[in-house]
């Protein structure tokens, strides 16, 4: 339960005393308390089974679909706890992109962009999401590789295009934190540069927190970077200082791949 | 002879055994297909879609004058599809929502004594669904045979396919479908109506068509319900005639028992439509 | 909220679903009510039906005789056809165009409705069996049964194709690398092993054989008595509704309804435990 809590002017997400229990009394995260810089890009890494996707679904909420899983704690966004928000308010502030890409099978690649609109019954103007789509995909640097097939479905794309379509679905919604769950480890090398470039872009705008079991990704494109061990945020500082000198003996472990 | 050789005479007569069975076994199907299309394609013209069903008399005459077999199976295409089309009307709804509730809370008690009961109505004769739908529909509701009874027992006999194909086409998409809706800020109905189901609508499509081939065909339970008619109708509340139900009135009459065999081409002919339009649906799924 | 309108339509939808089956048995048992305060058990073990309303008596055992003599048979001379087919498609042509062509070909076969069955068994079948000599007029037990196999192959034998092909590779190899035949390794390894689940889809076929009606109305005869012989006509349980239950009343309609119960619990009873046995299996 050794945590650092990070001097920060401006965090915009604060997590106190975050726990999720599968079964009661078997504890996946315990006592997880950070917080997070506003336009950063924090890594939260560890060995299998830390429970760092655990962690990242507890921030938006995705463990609402489980009934057995209980999380405990308190997440402020802006100083509202989201656990006593609505929670599809919190997740259209929160975003999410996932493992293996997953565009709507059922949808184009236009439709899937403007997704989180119409899922959430906006309505808007031709010309509107003419330009969302446009702006989104540019974004993602996919305008010019699908602006001639927009009204194709997305299963014709690589992983590594849909995975990019993916953000710019999210990112449609101008969400304030983009959560990743491991969101390059399905694809090949070069597409993972890809996203990782386009990650160091995006944090201008956003703010993200992205679990990784790639030490040299966090190393990469990280500026805070959380270690995380059998449910224990063991360090947490920025990601520069980590590798350099770890202050835990389990950090400095992993770091040096004793463990992986 | 060696052990050996015996052995190995033994393996390949029981090879050369299963397949003559195979092939003979092929020969009641042939000899069906063949009879039907002998004898049933010389009735099938214009007049078949467009006329009804002659009565007794009609052929009698027409017997007589050295005419042809006059009139068609008007009414009983439209009865059919009247039928079914009601059938599918209340079938669907109440079989893809039950499908949707086995794919999303597949253990609980209600789903499974919803899919154990599902199981059960699938083995129910047809002839005791004609009996449930007479004592429902015929004795209390229209007072009497009618089409809606008839729609009513098939609507029971479609109900578990489309449950079933339902929920295995659910359970197949992958669940970060489901997730990625939901991290969007959509609610679980709109998941459900706007993501999960047209996702799966090419195998739910499918199960729908199969159990519509499936029921197309049946007799018994409309002898009890629907009856059968003379007129072409598309009154729920009286009886109606239907294309089986015709085939059932020519076998039964001397002087119209040439109608069978074409009336039997042309049902087989959209049972094996429906069947065969649901397969490749099922083949370019798959491969997508 | 959407959300709840949603809820409440699949609560709704699954209760329907059990509903109907509760109305089902509540229905036919109470429309046997009649019977069975009339007749009691010896219903099922009377052979006496008259419907002359002097000397009305009713009685079910030659319905229930029918219906098992049919379909019992009808299953003994399936497995021998059956067998070798779902061999042919799970076993010796495992995955090639010939095995999807014969599984189309069966397929087939279950999409033809029963009525036209029963006009080919009339046409072709009934003149056969007077031609042989076996029958005077072609109708009776084994024509009907004749032409269930035929209808319940498909049932058989796509289930039992499935077990067969689902015995894993590595025990197969094992009995060739020791230098067995393929009809040995069948014999020894997959029948062993694909055994339950092929008697499974036997069972699941004789169901489909019990409430089988129209092929098997067309073809028995119409005789309300207990056939004999295997050349004898009679009655089943499900051709005896369907050739009656039109104009019936009182206590013949209730009579028949009772049939009706009969055919439900014992087609429920057989279909019941062939599922037990597949869900065993796949435990």
């Amino acid at each position: 339960m050794e945590n650092t809590i990070i001097k920060l002017n401006n965090p915009i997400l604060k997590l106190k005393d975050i726990s999720v229990s599968y079964t009661a009394g078997k504890y996946a995260v315990k006592d997880v308390s950070a917080r997070v810089a506003m336009n950063s890009i924090t890594a939260i890494m560890g060995p299998s089974g830390c429970g760092k996707s655990t962690l990242l679904r507890a921030i938006n909420r995705m463990h609402d679909l489980y009934p057995e899983i209980k999380v405990e704690g308190r997440a402020s966004l802006d100083d509202k706890n989201i656990y006593q928000m609505n929670p599809m308010h919190v997740r259209k502030r929160i975003g999410m992109v996932f493992q293996r890409p997953n565009p709507f099978p059922s949808m184009s690649i236009y439709e899937n962009v403007l997704a989180g609109y119409s899922l959430n019954g906006i309505k808007l103007k031709k010309q509107e999401k003419d330009k969302i789509v446009e702006n989104c995909l540019r974004d993602v640097s996919l305008w010019d590789e699908v602006k001639d097939s927009l009204h194709k479905k997305g299963t014709f794309l690589s992983g590594g295009q849909q995975q990019r379509l993916c953000i710019a679905r999210s990112i449609a919604l101008e969400p304030e934190i983009l959560l990743m769950d491991e969101p390059t480890s399905a694809l090949d090398p070069i597409a993972t540069k890809h996203i990782e470039d386009l990650l160091l872009e995006l944090k201008k705008r956003f703010t993200i927190i992205i679990v990784t079991h790639n030490m040299g990704q966090a190393a990469r494109i990280s500026d805070y970077s959380m270690f995380m061990y059998m449910g224990d945020l063991v360090e947490y500082d920025k990601t520069a200082k980590m590798f350099d000198s770890p202050k835990d003996k389990r950090t400095a472990q992993y770091l040096s791949g004793q463990f992986g | 002879m060696t052990n050996t050789r015996y052995r190995q005479i033994k393996d390949k007569a029981f090879f050369y055994t299963v397949c003559a069975i195979t092939a003979i076994t092929m020969i009641p199907l042939i000899s069906i297909i063949w009879e039907l299309i002998k004898k049933g394609i010389k009735h099938i013209n214009f007049s078949f879609f467009t006329e009804v069903a002659p009565s007794t008399l009609d052929a009698m005459l027409a017997k007589t004058a050295g005419e042809g077999m006059p009139g068609g199976i008007a009414n009983g295409i439209v009865g059919t599809l009247l039928i079914v089309s009601v059938a599918s009307l209340i079938a669907i709804p109440i079989g893809v929502l039950a499908g949707v509730q086995l794919a999303e809370k597949a253990n609980s008690k209600f789903s499974h004594a919803i899919r154990f009961t599902a199981e059960l109505l699938n083995g129910v004769p047809s002839i005791v669904l004609g009996i449930i739908a007479y004592a429902w529909v015929v004795r209390p509701i229209t007072g009497g045979y009618s089409a809606l009874a008839g729609s009513l027992a098939l609507a029971i006999m479609m109900l578990p396919l489309i449950i079933r194909s339902t929920e295995e086409s659910i359970k197949m998409l992958p669940t970060s479908l489901k997730e990625a809706s939901l991290a969007l800020g959509a609610s679980y109905a709109t998941t459900t109506i706007k993501i999960i189901l047209p996702s799966a609508m090419s195998g739910m499509f499918t199960g729908i068509l199969l159990s519509i081939s499936r029921v197309m065909g049946e007799t018994a339970p409309l002898i009890l319900t629907a009856l059968g008619s003379s007129v072409i109708s598309l009154d729920l509340s009286k009886p109606s005639s239907a294309v089986p139900l015709l085939i059932w009135e020519f076998y039964n009459d001397p002087y119209l028992i040439d109608m069978i065999w074409s009336s039997s081409l042309f049902l087989l002919g959209l049972i094996l439509l429906f069947n065969i339009t649901a397969k490749q649906i099922s083949k370019k799924w798959k491969t997508q | 909220m959407k959300d709840r309108a949603l809820k409440i339509g699949l609560l709704v939808s699954g209760t329907i679903v059990l509903l109907i089956m509760g109305g089902i048995v509540f229905t036919l048992m109470s429309g046997a009510l009649p019977t069975i305060k009339e007749y009691g058990l010896s219903f099922i073990f009377s052979s006496e039906w008259n419907p002359n309303p002097d000397r009305e008596q009713y009685g079910a055992l030659p319905f229930i005789m029918g219906t098992l003599m049919t379909s019992f048979l009808a299953l003994l001379l399936c497995i021998p056809l059956s067998f070798p087919i779902a061999l042919f498609t799970g076993e010796y042509f495992k995955g090639t165009k010939a095995a999807s062509f014969i599984s189309t070909m069966v397929d087939l076969l279950a999409g033809i409705p029963s009525i036209v069955y029963g006009l080919w068994g009339f046409y072709t079948l009934r003149p056969l069996m007077v031609e042989l000599g076996l029958s005077q007029q072609g109708f009776g037990v084994f024509t009907s049964a004749l032409v269930l196999t035929i209808m319940i192959i498909p049932y058989a034998t796509s289930l039992s194709s499935e077990f067969i092909r689902m015995v894993p590779n590595d025990i197969k190899e094992a009995a060739f690398a020791m230098g067995a035949t393929r009809f040995e390794v069948i014999k020894k390894v997959i029948f062993p092993a694909a055994g339950s689940g092929i008697f499974a889809s036997y069972i699941l076929a004789l169901g489909r054989a019990l409430g089988e009606t129209m092929a098997v109305t067309m073809l028995i005869g119409n005789v309300n008595a207990i056939p004999m012989g295997l050349f004898d006509s009679g009655n089943t349980m499900a051709s005896v509704i369907a050739n009656q239950f039109g104009e019936a009343d009182g206590l013949k309609l209730s009579s028949l309804i009772t049939i009706g119960l009969l055919l439900f619990l014992l087609t429920a009873i057989v279909n019941s435990l062939g599922r037990l046995i597949i869900k065993k299996l796949s435990a």
